[in-house]
């Protein structure tokens, strides 16, 4: 009974993998919700909407024969749309930021349907940007360790993605979007719009999420309506455990902390799930815990520092 | 030139907090014009600034600034040519990002959107020089975020900020009045010398009445959302703190209430 609890050496490198895998896949959408979460301020709740959007269009594009990298591009304008949707509700119409974000996911929920026709979308058998790679390596380089096109794939264009965000908000244009969720009146006042600055920080959030929905798609074999539900948590719960564990002093800091941050957030699922007391669909359940840990432990941290000093304690603090 | 023509503004229109916060004001500015402008409690001060900004659009009236009708110009865009300080030293800088990246961003304006490097070797360079010609110390931590720094810091910054690229026309409201009195008068030789320096047209709202007095070539008393004293040349150079305080009673038949005002 009680080995059962506990999971051998054996268990754990594939764990390491896999969790290595999903977090770096599901890191470029933690990516995405950085852009709006840290760098904006803006509480978008699309994500949930543009993730299994991303998921939707790739799949039913694949199915239908187009190329998948194709697909994959196409993901990221559509998820780009959706972001514009967004930023649009919220800077023309004046509708509140949260709101903004759950109309526009509750109408995504319909359109993913729209796209998909059913409400799943199967990819077996189908080519994917993976068998592609897979099968261009292995032409070349007959003995390619096929297994791990992953894990490759995932580390190069994963890192690629941060790349480019952290030389984006490196320009000038992406100093106007971090001042905009800084301090929205003093950069009014250097000359820019700061509705344009929120509508393309939606833009470029929710391409990557919708670019990451594509690459789960294909990743586990399918494309499913449902698969966006708590999308939203899981890439807040990357980006605080990022925050909280490599801080934010600069920016390639912390994209790199939300990258290691989805990593640990899957392994930490990957590994409660392994204990045998919870199962696998007590994930969003999960999900949650971990994201209040995220939270609060940052505030514990505090109490016990001061304390260890052998200073005031500030319970509340 | 700036010409401020029958500006109305109405706060809560057909409430019972209905208030009339510009009342048919008008201004003519010259090139170069240092005005300060002082007034009892909602004379309508930090709203004419408002309005001359473009912070919310004016009930009628009109706003010229050098030829250009710029009534209906959206906020960002006169930010092209109007500089501004805030009385709170929060307002001015990005607190999370660095002085060199504030500046950057100040230094682009208008330019703001493009998609060149914000910062590069160049752009350090004028930078840290444009910090040493100032008393702040701050031309060594360029990298330091700006939330590090003291109001008074902040606000140098916000000045300099505003003034990178000279604007126009130059607002600052009450940008002293937050800071302890050795800071303030910091800031304070910091806006003349950089006002002076650079002939910068400027707009200044003081409560502080000897400021007013000393500082600048023109000063204007606003009262109920009109400009009711305007004083320049000689007059404002001979002018005292009691004689002014008289003339608006002989002016308006009310003593000059403001519970913020200093007097020395």
């Amino acid at each position: 009974m009680l080995q059962n609890l506990f999971i051998t050496i054996f268990e754990l490198v594939p764990m390491l993998l896999k969790s290595a895998e999903q977090g770096l896949v599901f890191g470029v959408m933690a990516l995405g919700v950085y852009i709006t979460f840290k760098i904006l301020n803006f509480a978008d709740l699309t994500v949930d909407g543009s993730f299994p959007l991303g998921a939707a269009v790739a799949a039913s594009l694949i199915v239908s024969g187009y190329n998948p990298f194709f697909a994959t591009f196409v993901a990221f304008i559509a998820g780009a749309l959706a972001g514009a949707m967004t930023g649009l509700l919220n800077t023309k119409a004046q509708i509140s930021d949260l709101l903004s974000g759950i109309l526009t996911m509750t109408s995504l929920y319909s359109i993913n349907l729209r796209i998909m026709g059913k409400p799943n979308t199967p990819l077996l058998n189908q080519s994917t940007i993976y068998s592609l790679i897979s099968d261009f390596f292995s032409k070349i380089w007959p003995s390619f360790p096929t297994e791990y096109t992953y894990i490759m794939f995932f580390i190069v264009f994963a890192l690629l993605i941060k790349i480019l965000l952290d030389a984006f908000l490196k320009t000038q244009i992406g100093f106007a979007l971090r001042a905009t969720g800084d301090n929205p009146q003093m950069i009014r006042s250097q000359g820019v719009n700061t509705d344009l600055a929120k509508v393309i920080g939606l833009i470029l959030s929710n391409g990557f999420i919708a670019l990451s929905g594509a690459l789960v798609a294909q990743y586990q074999g399918f494309a499913d309506v449902g698969m966006g539900v708590g999308t939203i948590v899981a890439g807040l719960a990357s980006v605080i455990i990022g925050d909280s564990l490599f801080g934010s002093k600069t920016i390639f800091i912390s994209t790199l902390g939300v990258l290691l941050g989805s990593f640990l957030y899957r392994f930490s699922i990957a590994l409660v799930l392994s204990f045998r007391l919870a199962q696998a669909s007590d994930l969003k359940l999960l999900t949650a815990i971990v994201v209040i840990i995220a939270l609060t432990a940052p505030r514990f941290k505090q109490t016990f520092k001061v304390s260890a000093k052998g200073g005031k304690s500030y319970g509340n603090s | 030139m700036v010409i401020l023509e029958h500006i109305h503004k109405i706060f809560h229109r057909n409430t019972p907090n209905e208030n009339h916060a510009l009342a048919d004001l008008s201004l003519e500015i010259q090139d170069g014009d240092f005005i300060t402008v002082i007034g009892s409690n909602g004379a309508g001060k930090s709203t004419m600034l408002n309005a001359i900004a473009g912070v919310f659009p004016i009930d009628s009236g009109r706003i010229i600034l050098d030829g250009q009708d710029i009534t209906n110009l959206p906020e960002h865009k006169r930010a092209a040519f109007i500089g501004r300080v805030f009385q709170d030293p929060m307002l001015g800088t990005a607190p999370s990002m660095t002085i060199e990246e504030n500046l950057s961003m100040a230094y682009a304006r208008p330019n703001n959107m493009s998609l060149r490097w914000g910062l590069d070797f160049n752009r350090r360079k004028i930078f840290k020089e444009y910090l040493k010609n100032l008393p702040l110390g701050l031309e060594d931590r360029l990298t330091t975020k700006v939330k590090l720094l003291s109001g008074g810091q902040r606000q140098a910054l916000t000045l300099i900020m505003a003034t990178m690229k000279k604007p126009k026309l130059l607002l600052l409201d009450e940008h002293t009045a937050a800071l302890d009195p050795k800071t303030a008068i910091l800031v304070n030789s910091l806006t003349e010398e950089i006002v002076h320096k650079n002939k910068i047209t400027t707009i200044m709202v003081t409560h502080n009445l000897e400021h007013a007095i000393k500082m600048g070539n023109r000063l204007i008393m606003m009262h109920k959302g009109r400009i009711v004293m305007d004083i320049k040349g000689e007059e404002k150079a001979t002018m005292t703190i009691p004689r002014l305080l008289n003339k608006f009673e002989q002016l308006q038949g009310e003593k000059f209430v403001d519970d913020r005002v200093m007097l020395a």
